[in-house]
């Protein structure tokens, strides 16, 4: 019986032959990632349980990021980048990135990306749900609490179950008012917000072939959102291209076998697909932008891990152009590095940022900002009665900041079209 | 590990997220101080919409007032609780806020690790949807060896599926105490 590309992996850091779905083994630990909400919790764990023996079990594999309350007056917040400043210094960690130093990145999992710690083959654990992302590198990446966390801090070890795989096929030429996060947002319509719980999603098929690193990346991230264990996408030629412009030439490649076992097989036409939304308050609640045109909207929001990498931003910046926004319409890249390409990429001659600032968005510094809410002082977080659009990921109720807000999931394109419009607009109406 | 357990329900519906367990602005406080670790029992559920708080009729609070502990120790649930997010202060809060045990359809996988590995709680699986048949406030009994649970207030029984193969590390009490069990670490 063949493989899946995730059986493989298994078996490789395992280092165990023919597992079988559901079958809980320890896997060898190849990158541990975490961030300010979770780093400094994990820590007090490892303390508490390995005691005088606490030993990270192997600094280069450490990676952390602060991300998530970064621009805040929140003392608690601050005292969070504080003791990882301190755990930082204290262990002499090579990767960590400090805020307020050049070496500050923004959010994880962009960062991991960027930074070379997605390599194909291997096995990436971090304390956020999102660390599914990295996947679209042809790797294992899940996200896990602080307790599992500390044990791999002083082991390098992590049970799992080995996951049943769900293969969607994506076929045809990607039209232009499309983009990955439709494709999602249509996936979670059709197997909801539970659909993948415990089991491997992958994505394959000649759309995701032709998608960029980062397009792919919007796929993988979502995994979580319907459940799933692990988002991947097998390495092509687009994958090793990438890695080779950061410098990383050295991995193993899997593929999974022509007769390797799915647990089920979805497969799309996307010329079929529609420019979608999640209205609120689930992931999983899809309508097509059309039904649901003419909402009346409060703030728009382009950011995230999801939705403020540099493509999104070159999707808004093609509707934005010449344009300005009828509501606060935010704009917050996820890294640094996205911000620094905000001033050097330019459309008909005009820096992405320019667009932006002419169109009248307010721009904000890197950081995972009001994805999650955050502390009260966060930059676009929703208040009571706000109708907010968002290239992020999540609308459950008061995931944005006020449970009294109601938010709307789409795409970099539909949320740029409706922040012209002040309502809800499908972009095919400005392509 | 607790055999019987025995409390209150307090009910509640599907995809209960780890923002309605515990909003994201609360993750600011030490889990490690005794001061601030209360304050996760305090906003247990506070993201829950109060009409959806404590079912079936909704409006009643997990919390009182300024309390850090609930009068509620079984939470009764739908399907997907725990979905959304990693934080371990999901399982960690209503750990704080006296929580034993969970009975749902299904669970998010990191919930489900978290509750177990940080041996916080107890996640059990039901056969069969309970959170229409049970109210908030019903006294329950949960026989864990069995798979049993009783609904003292209304006479009746429902079966719950086994732990699997999570069992041992809820009986050690969590991961660590499972690895140190098997001398592993
Ligand atoms: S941007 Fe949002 S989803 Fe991504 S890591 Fe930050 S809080 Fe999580």
């Amino acid at each position: 019986m063949g493989k899946t590309i995730t059986q493989k992996i298994f078996e490789k850091n395992s280092h165990k032959k023919n597992l079988t779905p559901g079958e809980s083994v320890w896997l060898d630990v190849d990158v541990l990632m975490t961030h300010d909400v979770c780093g400094p919790p994990t820590i007090s764990i490892w303390k508490n349980e390995f005691g005088d023996k606490a030993k990270i079990w192997d600094k280069n594999k450490l990676v952390i990021f602060p991300d998530h309350y970064i621009f805040t007056k929140n003392v608690h917040a601050n005292r969070n980048v504080d003791i990882l400043r301190q755990f930082a210094d204290e262990h002499q960690l090579p990767n960590y990135y400090d805020v307020g130093t050049e070496r500050y990145k923004g959010v994880c999992h962009l960062a991991l990306a960027e930074e070379g710690f997605n390599v194909p083959g291997t096995v990436l654990i971090g304390t956020d749900s999102h660390t599914c992302t990295s996947g679209a590198f042809g790797l294992f990446s899940t996200g896990v609490g602080n307790t599992d966390a500390a044990f791999i801090l002083g082991t390098g070890k992590i049970w799992e179950k080995v996951p049943d795989t769900m293969k969607f096929i994506f076929d045809g030429e990607l039209p232009n008012y499309l983009t990955a996060k439709d494709l999602i947002l249509q996936i979670l319509a059709d197997i909801t917000t539970d659909g993948a719980t415990y089991r491997a999603m992958e994505f394959d098929g000649s759309a995701i072939r032709q998608m960029n690193m980062y397009e792919r990346m919007t796929l993988t991230n979502m995994a979580i959102e319907a459940g799933g264990m692990n988002g991947i996408i097998s390495v092509d030629d687009v994958t090793k291209s990438f890695l080779s412009s950061i410098g990383i030439f050295d991995y193993d490649i899997f593929y999974s076998d022509d007769d390797a076992k799915y647990f089920s097989v979805n497969k799309y036409d996307v010329t079929k697909i529609e420019p979608t939304v999640a209205k609120p308050h689930s992931p999983d609640n899809r309508d097509i932008v059309r039904n649901v045109e003419g909402t009346k909207l409060t703030k728009c929001y382009i950011g995230s891990c999801t939705g403020g990498k540099i493509t999104d931003f070159e999707f808004a910046a093609k509707l934005l152009f010449g344009n300005k926004v009828k509501v606060p319409t935010f704009v917050v890249p996820a890294s640094t590095q996205v911000a620094k390409q905000l001033e050097i990429e330019s459309l008909n001659g005009i820096s992405l940022k320019e667009i932006f600032e002419n169109a009248g968005c307010i721009i904000a510094e890197s950081s995972c900002a009001a994805c999650l809410g955050g502390p009260a002082d966060t930059i676009g977080r929703s208040s009571d009665g706000d109708i907010v659009i968002s290239t992020t990921n999540r609308n459950f109720p008061g995931r944005m900041g006020s449970k009294k807000s109601k938010v709307y999931l789409a795409s970099p394109l539909t949320v740029a079209a409706s922040a012209i419009n002040g309502f809800i607009t499908d972009p095919r109406n400005f392509l | 590990m607790e055999k019987i357990i025995k409390g209150k329900a307090y009910v509640l519906g599907n995809n209960i997220d780890t923002d309605q367990i515990i909003p994201a602005e609360h993750l600011v406080y030490s889990t490690s101080i005794p001061n601030e670790l209360k304050m996760y029992g305090h906003f247990a559920l506070s993201g829950v919409p109060i009409e959806k708080a404590g079912l079936p009729d909704g409006n009643i609070p997990f919390i009182e007032d300024e309390n850090s502990e609930s009068e509620f120790s079984i939470i009764i649930a739908g399907t997907n609780f725990g979905c959304g997010s990693s934080r371990e202060h999901a399982p960690l809060s209503l750990n704080v806020a006296g929580v034993k045990a969970i009975i749902a359809e299904s669970y998010a996988r990191i919930f489900y690790r978290n509750s177990v590995d940080g041996g916080f709680l107890i996640p059990i699986e039901s056969i069969n949807k309970l959170n229409d048949k049970i109210e908030t406030g019903d006294e329950l009994e949960i026989d864990i060896i069995n798979n049993q649970l009783k609904n003292i207030t209304k006479n009746l029984f429902y079966e719950l599926k086994p732990l699997g193969s999570v069992f041992e590390i809820v009986e050690s009490g969590g991961l660590f105490n499972y690895a140190r069990k098997n001398k592993m670490i």
